[in-house]
Protein backbone atom coordinates (compact mmCIF):
# COMPACT_ATOMS: atom_id res chain seq x y z
CA UNK A 1 0.00 0.00 0.00
CA UNK A 2 2.99 2.41 -0.01
CA UNK A 3 2.93 2.80 -3.48
CA UNK A 4 -0.20 4.00 -4.23
CA UNK A 5 -0.73 6.99 -6.75
CA UNK A 6 -3.86 9.11 -6.60
CA UNK A 7 -5.77 9.48 -10.38
CA UNK A 8 -8.43 11.02 -11.92
CA UNK A 9 -10.88 8.74 -14.09
CA UNK A 10 -13.70 10.53 -16.65
CA UNK A 11 -16.15 7.71 -16.49
CA UNK A 12 -19.81 8.27 -18.73
CA UNK A 13 -19.11 12.00 -17.78
CA UNK A 14 -18.23 11.92 -14.25
CA UNK A 15 -14.76 12.42 -12.52
CA UNK A 16 -14.41 9.82 -9.49
CA UNK A 17 -10.85 10.64 -7.74
CA UNK A 18 -9.13 7.43 -6.41
CA UNK A 19 -6.07 5.69 -4.82
CA UNK A 20 -4.55 3.19 -6.68
CA UNK A 21 -1.29 0.80 -6.91
CA UNK A 22 -0.23 1.78 -10.39
CA UNK A 23 -0.37 -2.00 -11.46
CA UNK A 24 -4.07 -1.52 -11.12
CA UNK A 25 -6.21 -2.19 -14.05
CA UNK A 26 -8.89 0.01 -15.46
CA UNK A 27 -11.09 -3.00 -14.78
CA UNK A 28 -10.44 -3.50 -11.32
CA UNK A 29 -10.78 0.15 -10.49
CA UNK A 30 -13.92 0.07 -12.36
CA UNK A 31 -15.18 -3.16 -10.40
CA UNK A 32 -13.66 -2.82 -7.20
CA UNK A 33 -12.81 0.59 -6.35
CA UNK A 34 -16.20 2.64 -8.24
CA UNK A 35 -18.52 -0.17 -7.72
CA UNK A 36 -19.24 -0.29 -11.44
CA UNK A 37 -19.88 -3.76 -11.97
CA UNK A 38 -21.49 -3.86 -15.18
CA UNK A 39 -17.67 -4.43 -16.79
CA UNK A 40 -17.40 -7.92 -16.31
CA UNK A 41 -14.06 -10.03 -16.07
CA UNK A 42 -13.91 -12.95 -17.80
CA UNK A 43 -10.71 -14.10 -18.37
CA UNK A 44 -8.43 -10.94 -17.47
CA UNK A 45 -6.20 -11.52 -20.05
CA UNK A 46 -7.13 -10.37 -23.25
CA UNK A 47 -8.94 -13.21 -24.54
CA UNK A 48 -13.08 -12.75 -24.19
CA UNK A 49 -13.96 -9.07 -24.62
CA UNK A 50 -16.16 -9.30 -21.55
CA UNK A 51 -14.50 -6.53 -20.11
CA UNK A 52 -14.98 -3.92 -23.39
CA UNK A 53 -15.42 -0.07 -22.57
CA UNK A 54 -14.79 2.88 -24.74
CA UNK A 55 -11.95 5.07 -24.34
CA UNK A 56 -12.45 8.21 -26.28
CA UNK A 57 -15.24 6.90 -28.23
CA UNK A 58 -13.44 3.63 -29.26
CA UNK A 59 -13.13 -0.20 -27.98
CA UNK A 60 -10.78 -1.06 -25.97
CA UNK A 61 -10.01 -3.86 -23.40
CA UNK A 62 -9.87 -2.72 -19.76
CA UNK A 63 -8.58 -5.97 -18.30
CA UNK A 64 -5.15 -4.68 -20.46
CA UNK A 65 -5.56 -0.96 -19.59
CA UNK A 66 -3.72 0.71 -16.39
CA UNK A 67 -6.27 2.73 -14.46
CA UNK A 68 -3.31 5.39 -14.47
CA UNK A 69 -2.95 5.00 -18.46
CA UNK A 70 -6.97 5.83 -18.62
CA UNK A 71 -6.61 9.56 -16.96
CA UNK A 72 -7.45 12.12 -19.01
CA UNK A 73 -9.24 10.29 -21.31
CA UNK A 74 -13.44 9.72 -21.80
CA UNK A 75 -14.39 6.39 -20.42
CA UNK A 76 -17.82 4.93 -21.37
CA UNK A 77 -18.84 2.01 -19.27
CA UNK A 78 -22.24 -0.16 -19.92
CA UNK A 79 -23.30 2.15 -16.93
CA UNK A 80 -22.81 5.26 -18.75
CA UNK A 81 -24.16 3.98 -22.45
CA UNK A 82 -28.04 4.83 -21.58
CA UNK A 83 -28.95 7.82 -18.73
CA UNK A 84 -30.82 6.24 -15.82
CA UNK A 85 -34.56 5.35 -16.39
CA UNK A 86 -34.00 7.04 -19.83
CA UNK A 87 -34.83 4.73 -22.54
CA UNK A 88 -32.08 2.11 -23.59
CA UNK A 89 -29.71 2.49 -26.19
CA UNK A 90 -30.81 0.71 -29.27
CA UNK A 91 -28.46 -1.82 -28.81
CA UNK A 92 -29.62 -2.63 -25.22
CA UNK A 93 -33.31 -2.80 -27.04
CA UNK A 94 -32.08 -5.16 -29.62
CA UNK A 95 -30.55 -7.56 -27.17
CA UNK A 96 -33.46 -7.58 -25.16
CA UNK A 97 -35.59 -8.07 -27.95
CA UNK A 98 -33.53 -10.51 -30.24
CA UNK A 99 -33.12 -12.54 -26.84
CA UNK A 100 -29.29 -12.13 -27.47
CA UNK A 101 -28.30 -13.93 -24.13
CA UNK A 102 -28.53 -16.75 -22.21
CA UNK A 103 -26.51 -16.23 -18.63
CA UNK A 104 -25.72 -12.40 -19.52
CA UNK A 105 -22.25 -12.55 -18.43
CA UNK A 106 -20.78 -11.56 -21.55
CA UNK A 107 -24.05 -9.29 -22.53
CA UNK A 108 -22.19 -5.79 -21.20
CA UNK A 109 -18.99 -6.76 -23.46
CA UNK A 110 -21.17 -7.41 -26.18
CA UNK A 111 -23.13 -4.07 -25.93
CA UNK A 112 -20.03 -1.92 -25.59
CA UNK A 113 -18.50 -4.17 -28.77
CA UNK A 114 -21.26 -4.00 -31.09
CA UNK A 115 -22.31 0.05 -30.53
CA UNK A 116 -19.01 0.39 -31.79
CA UNK A 117 -18.90 -1.88 -34.44
CA UNK A 118 -21.55 -0.21 -35.70
CA UNK A 119 -20.42 3.05 -35.21
CA UNK A 120 -17.02 1.69 -37.33
CA UNK A 121 -19.84 0.85 -40.26
CA UNK A 122 -18.30 -2.95 -39.86
CA UNK A 123 -21.85 -4.40 -40.16
CA UNK A 124 -22.49 -4.50 -44.01
CA UNK A 125 -23.06 -8.35 -43.63
CA UNK A 126 -23.38 -11.02 -40.85
CA UNK A 127 -19.94 -12.37 -42.03
CA UNK A 128 -18.70 -8.77 -41.68
CA UNK A 129 -20.22 -8.68 -38.22
CA UNK A 130 -18.60 -11.93 -37.06
CA UNK A 131 -15.94 -10.94 -38.30
CA UNK A 132 -15.69 -7.51 -35.97
CA UNK A 133 -17.26 -8.61 -33.44
CA UNK A 134 -15.12 -12.30 -32.68
CA UNK A 135 -13.01 -10.34 -29.94
CA UNK A 136 -16.66 -11.39 -27.44
CA UNK A 137 -16.41 -14.71 -26.65
CA UNK A 138 -19.89 -15.85 -25.57
CA UNK A 139 -19.70 -19.00 -23.60
CA UNK A 140 -23.73 -19.59 -23.74
CA UNK A 141 -23.16 -19.85 -27.51
CA UNK A 142 -25.78 -17.04 -27.87
CA UNK A 143 -23.65 -16.35 -31.41
CA UNK A 144 -26.81 -16.87 -33.99
CA UNK A 145 -29.24 -13.91 -31.68
CA UNK A 146 -26.14 -11.73 -30.94
CA UNK A 147 -25.74 -11.19 -34.65
CA UNK A 148 -29.05 -10.76 -35.58
CA UNK A 149 -29.51 -8.15 -32.91
CA UNK A 150 -26.13 -6.61 -34.24
CA UNK A 151 -27.47 -6.50 -37.30
CA UNK A 152 -31.03 -4.97 -36.52
CA UNK A 153 -29.35 -2.58 -34.22
CA UNK A 154 -27.21 -1.37 -36.87
CA UNK A 155 -30.60 -0.66 -39.15
CA UNK A 156 -32.34 1.34 -36.43
CA UNK A 157 -29.21 3.58 -35.77
CA UNK A 158 -28.45 4.42 -39.20
CA UNK B 1 1.47 -9.62 -10.79
CA UNK B 2 4.21 -7.56 -8.66
CA UNK B 3 3.69 -3.69 -8.16
CA UNK B 4 5.78 -1.34 -10.19
CA UNK B 5 6.41 2.32 -10.49
CA UNK B 6 4.55 4.11 -13.14
CA UNK B 7 5.56 7.30 -15.04
CA UNK B 8 4.38 8.78 -17.94
CA UNK B 9 6.54 9.99 -20.46
CA UNK B 10 6.53 13.50 -21.39
CA UNK B 11 9.34 12.96 -24.56
CA UNK B 12 10.90 10.34 -26.36
CA UNK B 13 13.90 11.62 -24.64
CA UNK B 14 12.99 11.06 -21.27
CA UNK B 15 11.53 8.08 -22.40
CA UNK B 16 14.65 6.72 -24.09
CA UNK B 17 16.36 7.95 -20.44
CA UNK B 18 14.17 6.04 -18.19
CA UNK B 19 13.99 2.58 -20.21
CA UNK B 20 17.87 2.68 -19.56
CA UNK B 21 17.41 2.36 -16.19
CA UNK B 22 17.28 -1.28 -14.70
CA UNK B 23 14.12 -3.81 -14.59
CA UNK B 24 12.09 -1.20 -16.83
CA UNK B 25 9.41 -1.52 -19.36
CA UNK B 26 7.88 1.03 -21.94
CA UNK B 27 4.40 0.57 -21.87
CA UNK B 28 2.68 1.60 -25.38
CA UNK B 29 -0.73 -0.01 -25.59
CA UNK B 30 0.22 -2.82 -23.17
CA UNK B 31 -1.81 -5.91 -24.60
CA UNK B 32 1.37 -7.65 -24.14
CA UNK B 33 3.22 -6.46 -21.93
CA UNK B 34 0.15 -6.51 -19.23
CA UNK B 35 -0.34 -9.85 -20.70
CA UNK B 36 2.78 -11.30 -19.88
CA UNK B 37 3.13 -9.39 -16.37
CA UNK B 38 -0.17 -11.16 -15.16
CA UNK B 39 1.11 -14.67 -16.82
CA UNK B 40 4.68 -14.02 -14.04
CA UNK B 41 6.62 -13.36 -17.38
CA UNK B 42 7.20 -9.78 -17.33
CA UNK B 43 8.27 -8.66 -13.93
CA UNK B 44 8.85 -4.70 -14.47
CA UNK B 45 10.10 -2.83 -11.30
CA UNK B 46 9.13 0.58 -13.46
CA UNK B 47 6.55 1.13 -16.45
CA UNK B 48 6.99 4.31 -18.75
CA UNK B 49 4.29 4.89 -20.28
CA UNK B 50 4.99 6.34 -23.89
CA UNK B 51 1.54 6.02 -25.24
CA UNK B 52 0.53 9.36 -24.62
CA UNK B 53 3.65 10.73 -26.17
CA UNK B 54 2.12 13.23 -29.48
CA UNK B 55 3.84 12.83 -32.95
CA UNK B 56 4.65 9.06 -32.82
CA UNK B 57 1.65 7.81 -34.72
CA UNK B 58 1.93 9.99 -37.93
CA UNK B 59 0.89 7.35 -41.11
CA UNK B 60 2.11 8.87 -44.28
CA UNK B 61 2.47 7.65 -48.01
CA UNK B 62 4.33 8.92 -51.02
CA UNK B 63 6.42 8.24 -53.75
CA UNK B 64 9.12 6.69 -51.73
CA UNK B 65 7.14 4.58 -49.69
CA UNK B 66 5.83 4.23 -45.84
CA UNK B 67 6.43 5.76 -42.80
CA UNK B 68 4.74 4.41 -39.67
CA UNK B 69 5.06 5.77 -36.51
CA UNK B 70 5.98 3.71 -33.82
CA UNK B 71 2.68 4.66 -31.94
CA UNK B 72 0.21 4.33 -34.47
CA UNK B 73 -2.16 2.07 -33.69
CA UNK B 74 -2.85 -1.58 -35.43
CA UNK B 75 -6.57 -0.48 -36.40
CA UNK B 76 -5.28 3.25 -37.79
CA UNK B 77 -2.97 1.40 -40.30
CA UNK B 78 -5.34 -1.36 -41.45
CA UNK B 79 -8.04 1.33 -42.78
CA UNK B 80 -5.53 3.62 -43.85
CA UNK B 81 -6.42 4.35 -47.69
CA UNK B 82 -2.71 4.70 -49.24
CA UNK B 83 -1.66 1.83 -47.34
CA UNK B 84 -4.46 -0.60 -48.11
CA UNK B 85 -3.87 0.78 -51.92
CA UNK B 86 0.03 0.68 -52.08
CA UNK B 87 0.45 -2.29 -49.42
CA UNK B 88 -2.38 -4.21 -49.18
CA UNK B 89 -1.08 -7.18 -47.87
CA UNK B 90 0.02 -4.71 -44.85
CA UNK B 91 -3.52 -3.68 -44.04
CA UNK B 92 -4.56 -7.25 -44.87
CA UNK B 93 -1.89 -9.02 -41.97
CA UNK B 94 -3.53 -6.17 -39.45
CA UNK B 95 -6.99 -6.56 -39.55
CA UNK B 96 -6.98 -9.99 -39.58
CA UNK B 97 -4.63 -9.74 -36.47
CA UNK B 98 -6.42 -10.12 -32.55
CA UNK B 99 -9.15 -8.21 -31.97
CA UNK B 100 -11.02 -4.62 -32.86
CA UNK B 101 -10.98 -3.70 -29.20
CA UNK B 102 -6.62 -5.19 -29.12
CA UNK B 103 -6.18 -3.55 -32.81
CA UNK B 104 -7.73 -0.32 -31.27
CA UNK B 105 -4.96 -0.49 -28.11
CA UNK B 106 -2.10 -2.02 -29.95
CA UNK B 107 0.72 -0.04 -31.13
CA UNK B 108 2.86 -0.68 -34.46
CA UNK B 109 6.15 -0.77 -32.48
CA UNK B 110 4.23 -2.86 -29.75
CA UNK B 111 3.14 -5.52 -32.30
CA UNK B 112 6.67 -5.77 -33.53
CA UNK B 113 7.75 -6.96 -30.37
CA UNK B 114 5.26 -9.16 -28.77
CA UNK B 115 6.31 -12.42 -27.53
CA UNK B 116 5.69 -16.17 -28.40
CA UNK B 117 2.89 -18.18 -27.40
CA UNK B 118 4.69 -20.69 -26.61
CA UNK B 119 2.25 -22.39 -23.72
CA UNK B 120 5.39 -23.09 -21.83
CA UNK B 121 6.76 -19.78 -21.63
CA UNK B 122 3.74 -18.38 -20.73
CA UNK B 123 2.84 -20.27 -17.55
CA UNK B 124 6.72 -20.04 -15.44
CA UNK B 125 5.00 -21.19 -12.15
CA UNK B 126 4.20 -25.06 -13.52
CA UNK B 127 7.21 -25.07 -16.30
CA UNK B 128 9.99 -23.67 -14.85
CA UNK B 129 12.15 -24.88 -17.75
CA UNK B 130 12.51 -22.22 -20.71
CA UNK B 131 15.61 -20.89 -22.52
CA UNK B 132 14.03 -17.69 -23.64
CA UNK B 133 12.61 -17.08 -19.60
CA UNK B 134 15.79 -18.42 -18.34
CA UNK B 135 18.53 -18.89 -20.19
CA UNK B 136 20.13 -22.26 -19.68
CA UNK B 137 17.16 -23.56 -17.61
CA UNK B 138 16.24 -26.31 -21.13
CA UNK B 139 13.20 -25.78 -23.09
CA UNK B 140 10.17 -27.74 -22.03
CA UNK B 141 8.66 -27.63 -25.29
CA UNK B 142 11.12 -30.30 -27.11
CA UNK B 143 9.41 -32.85 -24.32
CA UNK B 144 5.78 -31.63 -24.75
CA UNK B 145 3.32 -31.31 -26.83
CA UNK B 146 4.33 -28.81 -29.64
CA UNK B 147 1.24 -28.30 -32.01
CA UNK B 148 1.70 -24.72 -31.98
CA UNK B 149 5.93 -24.95 -32.44
CA UNK B 150 8.00 -23.75 -35.10
CA UNK B 151 9.28 -25.90 -38.18
CA UNK B 152 11.77 -23.41 -39.26
CA UNK B 153 13.94 -21.70 -37.33
CA UNK B 154 14.34 -23.79 -34.48
CA UNK B 155 17.55 -24.64 -32.47
CA UNK B 156 18.13 -26.96 -29.54
CA UNK B 157 17.39 -24.40 -26.93
CA UNK B 158 14.21 -22.98 -28.68
CA UNK B 159 11.46 -24.09 -31.19
CA UNK B 160 9.00 -20.87 -30.06
CA UNK B 161 6.84 -19.61 -33.11
CA UNK B 162 6.96 -16.21 -33.47
CA UNK B 163 3.32 -15.12 -33.50
CA UNK B 164 2.74 -11.95 -35.17
CA UNK B 165 1.03 -11.23 -38.68
CA UNK B 166 2.38 -7.48 -39.18
CA UNK B 167 6.01 -8.35 -39.04
CA UNK B 168 5.48 -11.32 -41.74
CA UNK B 169 4.18 -8.70 -44.66
CA UNK B 170 7.09 -6.54 -43.50
CA UNK B 171 9.58 -9.02 -44.06
CA UNK B 172 8.22 -9.49 -47.73
CA UNK B 173 9.01 -6.23 -48.63
CA UNK B 174 12.02 -5.31 -47.57
CA UNK B 175 10.42 -2.92 -44.35
CA UNK B 176 13.03 -1.02 -42.17
CA UNK B 177 13.25 -0.88 -38.24
CA UNK B 178 13.67 2.67 -36.91
CA UNK B 179 15.62 3.01 -33.49
CA UNK B 180 15.90 7.18 -33.29
CA UNK B 181 18.89 7.31 -35.33
CA UNK B 182 19.42 3.82 -36.12
CA UNK B 183 17.86 1.83 -38.52
CA UNK B 184 17.65 -1.87 -38.97
CA UNK B 185 16.43 -4.03 -41.90
CA UNK B 186 13.59 -5.83 -40.58
CA UNK B 187 15.39 -9.10 -41.64
CA UNK B 188 18.17 -8.37 -39.39
CA UNK B 189 16.27 -6.57 -36.43
CA UNK B 190 14.62 -10.39 -35.56
CA UNK B 191 16.95 -12.54 -34.78
CA UNK B 192 17.14 -16.82 -34.80
CA UNK B 193 17.11 -18.41 -31.11
CA UNK B 194 20.50 -20.34 -31.36
CA UNK B 195 21.66 -20.82 -28.29
CA UNK B 196 20.55 -17.50 -26.99
CA UNK B 197 16.57 -17.70 -27.60
CA UNK B 198 16.28 -14.78 -24.70
CA UNK B 199 17.67 -11.83 -27.63
CA UNK B 200 14.92 -11.91 -29.66
CA UNK B 201 15.17 -8.70 -31.56
CA UNK B 202 18.71 -6.29 -32.81
CA UNK B 203 17.56 -3.50 -30.31
CA UNK B 204 19.78 -2.69 -27.24
CA UNK B 205 19.35 -1.34 -23.68
CA UNK B 206 17.78 1.85 -23.85
CA UNK B 207 16.58 1.71 -27.34
CA UNK B 208 13.06 2.42 -28.56
CA UNK B 209 11.42 2.02 -31.97
CA UNK B 210 10.51 5.06 -33.35
CA UNK B 211 8.71 4.37 -36.87
CA UNK B 212 8.37 1.85 -39.40
CA UNK B 213 9.35 2.40 -43.49
CA UNK B 214 8.16 0.37 -46.29
CA UNK B 215 9.51 1.12 -49.61
CA UNK B 216 7.29 0.94 -52.36
CA UNK B 217 7.31 -1.24 -54.70
CA UNK B 218 5.40 -2.92 -57.78
CA UNK B 219 5.27 -6.59 -56.04
CA UNK B 220 4.02 -4.67 -52.52
CA UNK B 221 1.08 -2.77 -55.06
CA UNK B 222 -0.05 -6.39 -55.72
CA UNK B 223 0.05 -8.31 -52.57
CA UNK B 224 -1.75 -10.22 -50.53
CA UNK B 225 -1.72 -12.11 -46.88
CA UNK B 226 -3.16 -15.16 -46.02
CA UNK B 227 -3.63 -16.48 -43.00
CA UNK B 228 -5.34 -20.39 -42.23
CA UNK B 229 -5.93 -21.10 -38.38
CA UNK B 230 -7.47 -22.80 -35.75
CA UNK B 231 -10.77 -20.61 -35.80
CA UNK B 232 -11.93 -18.13 -38.26
CA UNK B 233 -11.07 -15.05 -36.52
CA UNK B 234 -9.32 -13.47 -33.26
CA UNK B 235 -6.53 -16.56 -33.50
CA UNK B 236 -3.05 -16.70 -33.92
CA UNK B 237 -1.82 -17.87 -37.39
CA UNK B 238 -1.03 -21.98 -37.74
CA UNK B 239 0.38 -20.63 -40.96
CA UNK B 240 0.43 -17.40 -42.82
CA UNK B 241 1.86 -16.36 -45.78
CA UNK B 242 2.79 -12.75 -46.85
CA UNK B 243 3.05 -12.63 -51.35
CA UNK B 244 3.54 -9.44 -53.50
CA UNK B 245 4.48 -9.79 -57.01
CA UNK B 246 5.23 -7.95 -60.52
CA UNK B 247 4.83 -9.21 -64.07
CA UNK B 248 6.87 -7.85 -67.14
CA UNK B 249 5.26 -6.14 -69.94
CA UNK B 250 4.37 -9.87 -71.27
CA UNK B 251 1.80 -9.92 -68.12
CA UNK B 252 2.96 -13.47 -67.19
CA UNK B 253 6.81 -12.94 -66.91
CA UNK B 254 6.82 -12.83 -63.22
CA UNK B 255 9.66 -9.65 -62.49
CA UNK B 256 10.08 -9.89 -59.17
CA UNK B 257 8.14 -12.11 -56.34
CA UNK B 258 8.00 -11.58 -52.16
CA UNK B 259 7.15 -14.76 -50.20
CA UNK B 260 7.56 -14.88 -46.36
CA UNK B 261 5.61 -16.83 -43.79
CA UNK B 262 4.49 -16.84 -40.44
CA UNK B 263 3.53 -19.21 -37.65
CA UNK B 264 5.95 -21.83 -38.68
CA UNK B 265 9.12 -20.14 -38.16
CA UNK B 266 11.04 -18.93 -34.91
CA UNK B 267 11.34 -15.37 -37.02
CA UNK B 268 9.05 -13.73 -39.54
CA UNK B 269 10.32 -16.52 -42.39
CA UNK B 270 11.26 -15.10 -45.74
CA UNK B 271 11.26 -17.79 -48.56
CA UNK B 272 14.04 -16.91 -50.99
CA UNK B 273 13.80 -20.43 -52.34
CA UNK B 274 10.18 -20.06 -53.08
CA UNK B 275 11.37 -16.34 -55.00
CA UNK B 276 14.14 -17.82 -57.15
CA UNK B 277 12.31 -20.98 -58.50
CA UNK B 278 9.76 -18.25 -59.78
CA UNK B 279 11.81 -15.10 -60.59
CA UNK B 280 11.94 -14.79 -64.41
CA UNK B 281 9.46 -17.85 -64.71
CA UNK B 282 6.34 -17.92 -66.76
CA UNK B 283 3.08 -17.34 -64.24
CA UNK B 284 1.82 -21.33 -64.16
CA UNK B 285 0.19 -23.41 -61.86
CA UNK B 286 2.01 -26.35 -61.73
CA UNK B 287 5.35 -24.09 -61.46
CA UNK B 288 3.65 -22.47 -58.71
CA UNK B 289 2.84 -25.38 -57.05
CA UNK B 290 6.58 -26.61 -57.43
CA UNK B 291 8.42 -23.90 -56.19
CA UNK B 292 5.91 -23.59 -52.92
CA UNK B 293 7.50 -26.44 -51.58
CA UNK B 294 10.67 -24.82 -51.00
CA UNK B 295 9.08 -23.03 -48.56
CA UNK B 296 9.63 -25.25 -45.85
CA UNK B 297 13.05 -26.32 -46.87
CA UNK B 298 15.08 -27.25 -43.68
CA UNK B 299 12.07 -27.70 -41.53
CA UNK B 300 12.31 -29.79 -38.51
CA UNK B 301 9.14 -31.01 -37.28
CA UNK B 302 8.69 -32.11 -33.34
CA UNK B 303 5.61 -34.83 -34.05
CA UNK B 304 2.45 -32.74 -33.03
CA UNK B 305 3.20 -29.77 -35.47
CA UNK B 306 3.80 -32.13 -38.67
CA UNK B 307 1.14 -30.76 -40.27
CA UNK B 308 2.79 -27.45 -40.75
CA UNK B 309 4.89 -28.76 -43.17
CA UNK B 310 2.30 -30.03 -44.93
CA UNK B 311 0.24 -26.77 -44.37
CA UNK B 312 2.88 -23.74 -44.68
CA UNK B 313 3.38 -24.59 -48.84
CA UNK B 314 -0.35 -24.95 -49.82
CA UNK B 315 -0.92 -21.57 -47.70
CA UNK B 316 2.37 -20.20 -49.94
CA UNK B 317 0.62 -21.57 -53.35
CA UNK B 318 -2.69 -20.21 -52.61
CA UNK B 319 -1.11 -16.59 -51.87
CA UNK B 320 0.55 -16.32 -55.00
CA UNK B 321 -1.86 -17.91 -56.84
CA UNK B 322 -4.57 -15.37 -56.02
CA UNK B 323 -2.07 -12.50 -55.95
CA UNK B 324 -0.77 -13.79 -59.56
CA UNK B 325 -4.64 -13.99 -60.51
CA UNK B 326 -4.67 -9.72 -59.09
CA UNK B 327 -1.25 -8.40 -60.48
C1 LIG C 1 -5.79 -12.37 -27.11
C2 LIG C 1 -4.76 -11.81 -28.05
C3 LIG C 1 -4.78 -12.19 -29.39
C4 LIG C 1 -3.84 -11.69 -30.27
N1 LIG C 1 -3.86 -12.10 -31.57
C5 LIG C 1 -2.92 -11.63 -32.42
C6 LIG C 1 -2.89 -12.04 -33.79
O1 LIG C 1 -3.73 -12.82 -34.24
N2 LIG C 1 -1.91 -11.55 -34.59
C7 LIG C 1 -0.97 -10.67 -34.13
O2 LIG C 1 -0.12 -10.24 -34.90
N3 LIG C 1 -0.97 -10.26 -32.85
C8 LIG C 1 -1.91 -10.74 -32.00
N4 LIG C 1 -1.88 -10.35 -30.69
C9 LIG C 1 -0.73 -9.57 -30.20
C10 LIG C 1 -0.97 -8.09 -30.27
O3 LIG C 1 -1.02 -7.69 -31.62
C11 LIG C 1 0.17 -7.42 -29.52
O4 LIG C 1 -0.03 -7.69 -28.14
C12 LIG C 1 0.23 -5.94 -29.74
O5 LIG C 1 0.44 -5.62 -31.07
C13 LIG C 1 1.34 -5.33 -28.89
O6 LIG C 1 1.31 -3.93 -29.03
P1 LIG C 1 1.15 -3.00 -27.74
O7 LIG C 1 1.26 -1.59 -28.19
O8 LIG C 1 -0.05 -3.36 -26.97
O9 LIG C 1 2.47 -3.44 -26.95
P2 LIG C 1 2.88 -3.35 -25.43
O10 LIG C 1 2.29 -4.46 -24.67
O11 LIG C 1 2.68 -1.98 -24.89
O12 LIG C 1 4.45 -3.58 -25.61
C14 LIG C 1 4.97 -4.82 -26.05
C15 LIG C 1 6.47 -4.84 -25.79
O13 LIG C 1 7.15 -3.92 -26.62
C16 LIG C 1 7.80 -2.92 -25.85
N5 LIG C 1 7.56 -1.68 -26.59
C17 LIG C 1 6.33 -1.18 -26.95
N6 LIG C 1 6.49 -0.11 -27.76
C18 LIG C 1 7.83 0.04 -27.92
C19 LIG C 1 8.62 0.96 -28.67
N7 LIG C 1 8.08 1.93 -29.42
N8 LIG C 1 9.98 0.83 -28.63
C20 LIG C 1 10.54 -0.16 -27.88
N9 LIG C 1 9.85 -1.04 -27.16
C21 LIG C 1 8.50 -0.95 -27.18
C22 LIG C 1 7.22 -3.00 -24.47
O14 LIG C 1 8.16 -2.65 -23.48
C23 LIG C 1 6.85 -4.47 -24.38
O15 LIG C 1 7.93 -5.24 -24.01
C24 LIG C 1 -2.84 -10.79 -29.79
C25 LIG C 1 -2.85 -10.39 -28.46
C26 LIG C 1 -3.79 -10.89 -27.58
C27 LIG C 1 -3.75 -10.44 -26.15
S1 LIG D 1 10.16 -23.39 -27.09
FE1 LIG D 1 11.37 -21.63 -26.40
S2 LIG D 1 9.84 -20.37 -25.34
FE2 LIG D 1 8.95 -22.45 -25.46
S3 LIG D 1 9.64 -23.53 -23.59
FE3 LIG D 1 11.19 -23.95 -25.15
S4 LIG D 1 12.73 -22.35 -24.74
FE4 LIG D 1 10.85 -21.65 -23.76
S1 LIG E 1 -11.58 -9.95 -19.22
FE1 LIG E 1 -10.65 -8.60 -20.62
S2 LIG E 1 -10.66 -9.76 -22.44
FE2 LIG E 1 -11.37 -11.22 -20.99
S1 LIG F 1 -24.76 -15.20 -22.58
FE1 LIG F 1 -23.63 -16.52 -21.29
S2 LIG F 1 -21.61 -16.08 -21.95
FE2 LIG F 1 -22.77 -15.05 -23.42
Amino acid sequence: MTNEITIHLDINGKTHSLSVEPRVTLLDALRDHLALTGTKKGCDQGQCGACTVHVNGERVLSCLTLAAQAEGQKITTIEGLSDHGAELHPVQAAFLEHDAFQCGYCTPGQIMSAVACIREGHTGSDDEIREYMSGNLCRCGAYPHIIEAVREAAKVMS
Amino acid sequence: MRDFSYLRAASVEEAINAAALPATMLLAGGTTLLDLAKCGVADPERVVDISHLTGLDTIRVDGEGAFIGALAKMSRVAVDAAIQQQFPAVSEALWQAASAQIRNMASIGGNLLQRTRCAYFRDPATFPACNKRSPGSGCSALEGVTRNHAVLGGSDACIATYPGDLAVALTAFDAVVHLGERSVAIDDFFLLPGSTPNREHAMQPGEMITAITIPTSVAARHSTFIKVRDRQSYEFAAASAAVGIAFEADGKTISDIRVALGGVATKPWRARGVEDALRGRAFEPEAVKQASRLAIEGAIDHGANHYKIELAPRVVERAILKTGAMA
